[in-house]
């Protein structure tokens, strides 16, 4: 399977997102450049974390008027697949490619820890090598992480289990203590309707690498990469 | 010549920053009268920031070579080989005077600068740390307000540009309340073959200016920073740079690309007195002169003045020293992260450093004469403070009755508790290579792709250094040392940042003095040498007087394979714990003496730098060899300290059993030198001991790991300290918060 990671002028995550497909997986990558549209033959996007354009106006804000990102939605509207992580996440609701948006943290200070997350929907692409409930490890790192949609729109999220990852505790509490930004709902990480475009604020890349002490992550990739290959019509 | 060369109206060279002395000096050199452009250039390359003119002499005496070390001081920064055809990079820089006056930006912009000075090398920044240092935040709101911003700042800086900050230290005493310190640390990774130097060589090559448009910011930073700060200050805030640490990750990403192609000679990052002392530097290096037309600089204001072009700080700027021809290769990659690339000058032969305007010559001295800043061998004095803290003896005190509730102090003390209020706001996780993160000993980063880590670690102790500058700069290496071998990192070398106040105060002379003879001792007896450095003098305000001295470490570690990584907390129970080393009657210079009697006093504890140096190859050793499960070293606090630190990380108890014939204060919260605390498996336990005893070396099973979670010390038979590890731990881990929280 053919990986693609996005890279924007201030996208700082991207090698990161590289090295965990290249190295820990062990499939092809390639960088996507922001003023490009032509995607080549990719068969998964990540569009990595980061401050893409400096965060200037707001996070994802100019990101999602590039090139590259009128391309990432005709892939998504094909079904492809696309994951964005911290500031990709941002991008993808900037796009309207995701609903809600995201605000600054309740604390109103930048938050870097490694962060207990409990797993909701496991029938997904992206989640499917989890068990649901399972509480896993993801590190965080992120000012505007505080996920806000409409009341109503949450519902019909929630009833459509397009929720996949929850703050949490050790212990697999989800409760307003384990909540380190204010997301309504204890909201991580969410996917579309269509199941085909993923945004979480926590990065799976960060535990996908033992080295590092935290492995729980590497799923998400895992996950993409059995669905693509188990996909009919998949070449390869 | 323009009609800008005039006489000079009298004295302006003291409002310059220069004296009689070195106005007649200058004059000497240029054989004539210099005009403003010609002055203003002296003035900042002769400043103490730039031309070191009070710690240069002092220079001679540092250890600037070894087997590792590829690149020692001149260059922008130091190299240290880290086998494979792989080296490190890095160095530190102080931005105190910006960070008192102007906190975010200020600490924002002292991290842009040390990732440039790595970047110029030609290396990848793969790390941040900072040392800080303030007055006591529980007394002034300002203080609290100065330490909200540097933090913010320095987060903001080092989060957008993806350079994990991954370590550092904060510490706390009311020296610091007029002159807050910010040193901010940097390492660099890059293949020995990717090296790049600070050198304009090859006349006729071009000079091109990247990066950001020049401005009026950041107007005589480097002369700033070389006076005491009072009052006034507030009227140099025109010195103070901005940072925009979007335009940096441009400038990184754009730079690295450009130096993989064959197109640069040279590169240096335009940090204090901006253009003119990058190019002066790389000029000099050749032997070459340089010529600089001020009207082809990109510049974000209208009509500058050519001086203020050539001395402006504004950040995220870069020369590079370019084939000609080679132009607009360069521009090409540029330009593709939206970035210019501009040439403004070219290397000539003349060994002249040449400023025009629009073509036209509007100052002209010789490049060695701007290198060439006087130097000042001053006659210091021992400080008068000396005479009385030397008085102290344990006496003095009486040993408290509750010792339960001194550890509990201690572990929130300021110095001492734990700094995640801090570190939760860096990013220290990015570019993934975080082994061991902020809050240990030492921050552990692989190498990607080998067996191997680094160790990086920042290190001070201004109360020592006040109490006995040579004995205290001494401890300082070797502290930075003990906290790369429990990691299970050899020492490389160091860098150091030289704080301290007005150097023509001659108590302060002598302090600096003493501080630097005492770190060459250290780096000699320890084999580390100094890479390179900073200084940073006249940290004094009329309120408060001098800070204390406080040279800070940097240091960079080798861990040989990953196998060898080691942290502080207790991983399994029922380990022995074992301390390592002599623990002596020492209570002098100690937190204890400061935080539970307000007494600043005493003597730095002993230390023999032979015994040091041959206890920290035991200690890497019995690492190396797999005996150990965890290392931690005795430091702030003493044995209890250390005890109640590995407890809580861990999450376990332990049970201790001394007997030692010494005050209980001084076993408990002495901080004698030297000292580890290990813990280990029973047979590993034993032989470590062993292996301990044939060198001659000092080392004791004092106790076990217990799952209780109790810690438990007792001497002779006499229960000491009997506390939950879940009360040291909330003592601990809410200090900083409370201390932040205290209403005026």
């Amino acid at each position: 399977m053919n990986w693609g990671v996005l890279l924007f002028p201030g996208s700082n995550c991207a090698e990161d997102c590289f090295h965990v497909i290249d190295k820990v997986l062990g499939e092809p990558v390639t960088y996507l450049w922001h003023k490009n549209t032509d995607l080549g033959d990719v068969d998964a996007i990540i569009i990595p974390g980061g401050f893409s354009y400096g965060d200037h106006l707001r996070p994802g804000a100019i990101a999602h008027l590039s090139p590259a990102m009128k391309a990432v939605k005709d892939f998504a509207e094909k079904g492809g697949l696309v994951i964005g992580i911290c500031n990709g996440f941002q991008i993808l609701t900037e796009a309207r490619m995701l609903p809600g948006s995201l605000l600054q943290n309740k604390g109103l200070k930048f938050l870097c820890q490694d962060q207990t997350l409990k797993l909701d929907n496991t029938e997904t692409a992206f989640t499917r090598e989890y068990d649901h409930g399972d509480v896993v490890v993801f590190p965080i790192a992120h000012n505007e992480g505080n996920y806000y949609a409409k009341p109503e729109t949450i519902t019909e999220m929630e009833l459509n289990g397009q929720i996949l990852f929850r703050y949490c505790n050790p212990e697999g509490e989800v409760s307003a203590a384990s909540n380190p930004n204010g997301s309504i709902n204890s909201i991580a990480g969410i996917i579309n309707r269509t199941g085909n475009v993923v945004g979480m604020m926590p990065h799976p890349e960060r535990s996908s690498d033992a080295v590092l002490g935290l492995s729980d992550g590497k799923g998400v990739f895992v996950s993409m990469l059995k669905h693509l290959e188990e996909k009919p019509g998949s070449d390869h | 010549m323009s009609e800008k060369q005039t006489g000079m109206p009298e004295k302006l060279w003291i409002k310059a920053g220069l004296t009689d002395s070195e106005y007649e000096l200058l004059t000497s050199h240029m054989k004539r009268e210099p005009n403003t452009v010609e002055l203003a250039l002296y003035a900042q390359m002769w400043s103490e920031h730039c031309g070191y003119t009070h710690t240069r002499p002092l220079f001679k005496h540092f250890l600037t070579t070894g087997p590792r070390i590829v690149q020692g001081p001149g260059e922008n920064a130091g190299i240290v080989d880290i086998d494979d055809d792989e080296v490190l990079t890095f160095k530190l820089e102080s931005h105190n005077h910006p960070s008192a006056i102007a906190p975010f930006q200020g600490a924002a912009t002292g991290v842009g600068g040390i990732v440039r000075d790595i970047l110029a090398m030609g290396a990848y920044p793969i790390a941040s740390l900072n040392s800080l240092h303030f007055g006591h935040p529980g007394d002034a709101g300002h203080t609290r307000y100065l330490i909200s911003e540097v933090v913010h700042g320095i987060g903001e800086y080092g989060n957008c540009l993806g350079v994990p900050t991954v370590g550092g230290e904060l510490r706390f005493a009311d020296a610091y309340k007029g002159n807050p310190l910010v040193n901010a640390m940097c390492v660099g990774y890059m293949k020995q073959s990717q090296i790049k130097k600070a050198i304009a060589t090859g006349v006729g090559n071009s000079l091109m200016i990247v990066g950001n448009l020049t401005g009026r910011d950041g107007m005589g930073g480097a002369s700033f920073a070389s006076k005491d700060l009072d009052e006034q200050n507030e009227e140099d805030r025109g010195a103070i740079q901005v940072g925009d640490p979007f335009m940096e990750k441009l400038l990184i990403e754009a730079c690295l690309e450009v130096f993989e192609k064959d197109y640069v000679v040279g590169v240096q990052d335009m940090g204090a007195a901006g253009i003119l002392s990058s190019s002066v530097e790389t000029a000099s290096k050749a032997g070459n002169g340089v010529e600089i037309d001020v009207a082809l600089v990109p510049k974000r204001e209208a009509a500058m003045q050519p001086e203020e072009v050539m001395i402006s700080e504004s950040q995220e700027r870069m020369l590079l020293i370019v084939k000609k021809g080679m132009e607009d290769q360069v521009n090409k990659i540029f330009h593709k992260w939206d970035l210019h690339a501009v040439v403004i000058g070219h290397v000539t032969d003349d060994g002249m450093y040449r400023v025009l305007e629009d073509g036209t010559t509007v100052g002209e001295v010789p490049v060695w004469s701007l290198m060439d800043a006087p130097t000042y061998i001053l006659e210091g004095q021992e400080p008068a403070h000396l005479q009385q803290t030397r008085r102290f003896k344990n006496d003095d005190v009486a040993v408290p009755d509750d010792l339960n509730q001194v550890l509990l102090k201690l572990l929130g003390a300021p110095d001492i508790c734990s700094k995640e209020w801090v570190y939760r706001q860096y990013d220290y996780r990015v570019q993934m290579n975080t082994v061991v993160k902020p809050g240990s000993d030492a921050a552990i980063l692989r190498i990607k792709g080998r067996d191997k880590a680094v160790g990086v670690t920042m290190d001070s102790n201004g109360r020592y250094c006040y109490l006995n500058p040579r004995r205290g700069a001494q401890s300082i290496v070797a502290e930075s040392a003990r906290n790369q071998v429990v990691s299970g990192a050899e020492p490389i070398a160091i860098t150091d940042g030289l704080n301290f106040g007005n150097p023509e105060n001659p108590e302060v002379y002598y302090q600096l003095e003493q501080s630097i003879i005492g770190l060459s001792e250290a780096c000699r007896a320890l084999d580390t040498p100094v890479i390179g450095g900073n200084a940073s003098l006249y940290n004094q305000t009329p309120e408060f007087g001098a800070i204390y001295p406080t040279p800070i470490i940097g240091m960079v570690g080798l861990v040989k394979s990953l196998k060898h990584v080691t942290t502080m907390e207790f991983k399994n129970e029922g380990d022995f714990i074992l301390v390592v080393g002599e623990t002596r009657d020492e209570l002098g210079a100690s937190e204890y003496l400061d935080q539970i009697h307000g007494l600043v006093a005493g003597d730095v504890p002993e230390l023999d730098l032979e015994l040091e140096r041959k206890t920290q190859n035991f200690i890497l050793d019995v690492i190396r060899q797999g005996l150990v499960s965890s290392a931690h070293d005795i430091g702030d606090g003493g044995m209890a300290v250390a005890l109640a630190e590995s407890c809580i990380m861990g999450e376990y108890g332990a049970e201790i059993s001394l007997d030692l014939d010494l005050r209980s204060d001084a076993l408990l919260f002495g901080e004698s030198q030297t000292r580890f605390m290990l813990s280990a498996k029973g047979e590993s336990a034993a032989k470590i001991i062993e292996i301990a005893t044939a060198q001659g070396i000092e080392a004791a099973n004092i106790g076990r790991v217990k799952s209780c979670k109790q810690l438990i010390i007792n001497n002779f038979n006499e229960k000491l300290v009997d506390l939950r590890v879940t009360d040291c731990a909330q003592a601990f881990k809410s200090g900083f918060d409370k201390m932040m929280k205290t209403d005026v």
